[in-house]
């Protein structure tokens, strides 16, 4: 193939979209990455010189010590998201199972992806009226004669409503895996003597890592950036990472420091990816792409 | 067989806890009182009012153009991505498929912070991009693409590459053999894609809340502020609405496939 048919061939197809990534993703996020090392200047804008001020900021090292009051922020939505992928998993795991041994598969799926289809913000905003003083929660329990729960705002409701949100996240690819399970290797384990949680763990559970891994990437990712949930169901006062860059970028109009909170948050979701793909093997990340 | 009673027992509590938010939502969405949970008697006057008041009416329709347009774009190009990727072998493929991953792999706060800020750089370089509709569609392709070209790559990977040779060796050239020989074998593919897009777009607030300008203000942006605001049994109307031709658009389609 010689050169100008090559990219004859390539660039209409190849051409617009890259262009587009390179315009629109790529520019952009290294605007973050320069934009985290300027800072703010008094009319709200963005000036030089480059500095470290930002991370010094965000990691709390002052001449007096450290003050960790961002670390806790990232600790927070580092945790917020770990609790959520693990609750999916153990809430959904068996669910998935559920699915496929039922006999009305399609209309249990169709159940798992109707509430994804109804508005995020209108889920979220559910989870408050169930759980606000005088919301449902409250009524049920005063029809039983107990106590009202304060729950709304606080931060049971803002972890309700992220593993509610994300459930059907981690459902959803996990069923396609387990749908796809030979149990005959099952049998087989059975038949060498394996036992019951022995032969789940090497006959079934490895055929389900295809699914398992996508889905805890879905919840996680997500779960670590939201701000949106936490907003709502906190009112305002569960702070993650995403709403410290969410203020900065809005109220505070400080967006050197929003862009350096969003480096950071990028720089952990990659990070725990890369520690994620090397535990979980080069092969099944492939399949999940 | 007690092990499958409780697997049911789990899966009728996980059906419970998916349903009790959108049961909340319809009941309250036939309502009377206005504020609070309480029962106050059946009525169907928030669904008139939905329909009668106008207010709701211009986002419901930025939400629609931009779905449609972002939609149209990021099928395009995310078609043709999947189809040079499918077919060629370049040095860049690996820098390709990584540019296609950040939209996925980055929380969308991110996203969306990252675009607010390269178009303020471009409207103060060039004076161009100022933040309204078209800001916001452009966020959305961006994010789009990605969806788009795994799921009509996907499509293609199954596809037996001897169709597309074969054509060749009968001198079907470029466009001709794609029209005629690639396109219908991937179309349902790229339905399949679209429709995810346009889901995406239609449901998408974090790309939308920082990209979107004055007069730009689409479904859920206007759900986000009434939500801290206090929500209005309309809203409820609306989603129960929506809930409700989801499942009806679901079920046919479950039929449909059923009948193949």
């Amino acid at each position: 193939m010689n050169k100008p048919n090559r990219w004859t061939r390539l660039l209409p197809t190849l051409g617009p979209g890259t262009v587009w990534l390179l315009v629109f993703t790529l520019v952009p996020t290294l605007l973050i990455f320069y934009t985290s090392f300027l800072q703010r200047d008094p009319h709200g804008w963005l000036s030089g010189p480059l500095t470290l001020e930002n991370y010094r900021r965000f990691f709390g090292l002052g001449p007096d010590g450290i003050d960790p009051l961002y670390l806790e922020i990232l600790g927070r939505s580092l945790l917020l998201g770990l609790v959520t992928t693990v609750a999916t998993v153990v809430i959904g795991y068996p669910f998935a199972f559920f699915i496929a041994g039922s006999p009305r598969k399609n209309l249990l799926l169709l159940l798992v992806v109707l509430p994804f289809w109804t508005n995020f913000l209108i889920r979220v905003y559910a989870w408050i009226v169930i759980f606000q003083r005088k919301g449902v929660l409250n009524a049920l329990l005063g029809h039983f004669g107990l106590d009202p729960l304060l729950l709304y705002p606080s931060w049971t409701a803002v972890y309700v409503g992220t593993i509610y949100t994300y459930l059907p996240f981690l459902i959803l690819p996990l069923y396609a895996s387990v749908e796809k399970i030979d149990w005959t290797l099952l049998e087989a384990a059975h038949d060498l003597g394996a036992g019951r949680l022995r032969g789940f763990w090497h006959a079934v559970f490895p055929q389900t890592l295809p699914g398992l891994i996508a889905g805890v990437l879905l919840v996680f990712i997500p779960a670590v950036g939201t701000f949106v949930i936490s907003d709502l169901l906190g009112a305002g006062k569960a702070i993650l990472v995403g709403n410290v860059i969410q203020q900065q970028f809005g109220a505070s109009r400080d967006w050197a420091f929003g862009s350096a909170a969003a480096f950071v948050l990028m720089a952990v979701v990659l990070t725990g990816l890369w520690l994620y793909a090397r535990w979980a093997g080069e092969r099944s990340m492939e399949e999940l792409v | 067989m007690t092990g499958r009673r409780w697997l049911t027992l789990h899966g009728v509590l996980v059906l419970l806890f998916l349903y009790l938010p959108i049961a909340v939502i319809v009941v309250l969405s036939f309502n009377e009182s206005k504020y609070g949970v309480g029962w106050h008697g059946f009525t169907l006057k928030w669904y008139r009012q939905l329909l009668e008041h106008t207010r709701i009416h211009p986002y419901v329709w930025n939400s629609l153009i931009v779905a449609t347009v972002s939609t149209f774009v990021s099928t395009v190009l995310g078609t043709l991505l999947a189809l040079g990727l499918a077919r060629y072998r370049f040095p860049w493929r690996g820098g390709l498929l990584f540019l296609l991953y950040i939209p996925v792999v980055i929380p969308d706060v991110v996203m969306g912070v990252s675009l607010l800020l390269f178009f303020a750089w471009v409207q103060q370089a060039a004076g161009a991009l100022h933040l309204g509709l078209t800001t916001v569609i452009l966020g959305h392709v961006s994010f789009q693409i990605a969806y788009v070209t795994l799921v009509v790559k996907s499509r293609l990977a199954g596809l037996d590459p001897s169709l597309d040779e074969a054509a060749a060796d009968l001198g079907a050239a470029g466009w001709t053999r794609f029209w005629k020989v690639t396109f219908p074998l991937i179309a349902p593919g790229i339905a399949a894609a679209a429709l995810l897009a346009f889901t995406l777009s239609l449901d998408d607030f974090v790309i939308t809340f920082f990209t979107a300008g004055p007069g730009a203000t689409t479904l859920p942006i206007y759900i986000f502020s009434s939500v801290k605001r206090g929500v209005t049994p309309e809203i409820h109307a609306l989603s129960t609405l929506m809930i409700l031709v989801t499942t009806l658009a679901l079920i046919a389609v479950q039929r449909v496939q059923a009948r193949r």
